[in-house]
């Protein structure tokens, strides 16, 4: 942010601000377990030390909230069998997450033809310059990056694109979790997924669970201050969905992007790696946009049945904040960064990462 | 991966504007928001905007967190 904004920007990481609300927060002396579900905001706690500032009763786990790594085994085969024809374009991140034999990233050395994109508009320009070839859009994400799918299937893309769909739905993942009774207190929403669907989702789960909420942004003081809100209502047994983040998430949304949204998805029940099946977590193409989904498109063969592989036992207990990376016997040893075996040791937003590379913070509590 | 940035906006064309992330710009599209103003600031998510403030609400948020601070 340019000028004035970044006098903001100091503002938001100011230690001052930071302390103050620190002392709020051990004045309320609650003994509490908070959830966030967001890669993101465990980058951020970890990487500014925020456990280490907050008082010993309290823990902030890290729950599945990283797309990278909850796309199963299985639909990342179906990126590497598309990209033995055909061109297929992703995100970065999705490249060196294991299938069930090679990764995208294997593929393409092994002479996969496979884009790394930044945008998905590109995936379009590529499927424009090549009318020859198929192109194939991995579409992976949550709420944040599924309006943008939703706004290239809108506007007449060329015949031969099409999109893998792997989008994923949050609150009715958090609803499975909570059912499912993960031990928590409090939970922290995702900022930019609430851009998109508003605060409003998330007030049925207060209700049926039970369960205080806060919305959060993304620098070290609105995580500080959501986690202070938490234990507020914690501390007088409220259950209500409070919105920290207020500069970029409203009660309703972004209704534009919805909009959008409901015109080209419907809500599917897909698997989630570490998870299983969760209902009506995922996103499929409606049957309008048919002759652009690669699943109808292509026979794409199944090429494994299993949830996850041998090698990653312990990453689905990361990724239900279950377990802390320090506990895996894989963690730091034959899993790092570099040689990843889980998807969570892979993806920059994956908590085993996030915990290898910012290192003795996480390890220590 | 949800990662989103704020950026200001510096000129709007049609489906798309210039925007600027403190000295570099670029250009992205937002036909997934009512059409900002120059000067407003806009959350850009893989190319895209997905919202839209001026600079007086985003000072705003400051003055929230001062009164919950105080009581
Ligand atoms: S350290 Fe590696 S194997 Fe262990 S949980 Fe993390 S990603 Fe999975």
């Amino acid at each position: 942010m340019g000028g004035n904004a970044k006098g903001m920007k100091y503002f938001f990481r100011d230690n001052g601000t930071a302390l103050r609300i620190v002392e709020r927060i051990k004045a309320l002396d609650q003994p509490a377990r908070i959830m966030h579900v967001c890669g993101t905001h465990e980058q951020i706690i970890t990487k500014h030390g925020l456990r280490t500032l907050l008082p010993e009763n309290i823990e902030v786990v890290a729950g599945p909230g990283c797309p990278v790594c909850i796309t199963p085994v299985k639909e990342i085969d179906e990126a590497v069998y598309l990209s033995d024809k055909n061109i297929v374009a992703t995100y970065g991140d999705m490249l060196r997450v294991p299938g069930t034999s090679i990764s995208l990233a294997g593929k393409k050395s092994a002479g996969g033809d496979i884009r790394m994109i930044y945008s998905p508009a590109e995936a379009v320009e590529i499927a424009k310059k090549n009318p020859d070839r198929e192109v194939i859009f991995f579409a992976i994400g949550f709420e944040t990056t599924a309006p943008m799918t939703a706004q290239i299937l809108l506007n007449s893309p060329p015949e031969n694109f099409s999109i893998l769909c792997s989008h994923r739905l949050i609150p009715p993942a958090l609803d499975f979790l909570l059912k499912e009774g993960i031990g928590i207190d409090g939970l922290i929403d995702p900022g930019h997924v609430s851009t998109i669907i508003g605060t409003h989702p998330y007030e049925e789960l207060c209700n049926k669970y039970n369960m205080p909420q806060v919305i959060a942004g993304f620098e070290p003081i609105d995580v500080l201050m959501a986690i202070y809100m938490l234990m507020k209502q914690i501390r007088n047994h409220e259950a209500r969905i409070e919105n920290e983040y207020t500069r970029f998430v409203t009660y309703e949304g972004n209704t534009i992007a919805q909009e959008m949204l409901s015109k080209t998805f419907k809500a599917d029940s897909r698997e989630w790696r570490g998870l299983g099946v969760i209902p009506q977590a995922s996103l499929a193409l409606r049957k309008e946009f048919e002759n652009f989904d690669a699943r109808k498109k292509f026979d794409i063969p199944l090429q494994s049945d299993e949830t996850c592989d041998q090698a990653c036992f312990f990453c689905a207990n990361v990724i239900k904040g279950a377990g802390r990376p320090k506990d895996c016997p894989n963690f730091g040893e034959n899993c790092t960064p570099d040689k990843p075996i889980g998807a969570c040791m892979v993806s920059t937003e994956g908590t085993c990462s996030i915990a290898y590379r910012y290192g003795t913070i996480v390890n220590q509590r | 991966m949800c990662l989103a940035v704020p950026a200001q906006v510096i000129e709007v064309n049609g489906d798309t504007a210039t925007v600027d992330f403190g000295g570099v710009r670029r250009n992205v599209n937002i036909t997934l928001i009512d059409s900002p103003k120059n000067g407003d600031y806009v959350l850009i998510h893989v190319g895209y905007a997905i919202h839209r403030i001026s600079q007086e609400e985003a000072q705003e948020t400051l003055k929230i967190w001062e009164e919950m601070l105080k009581e």
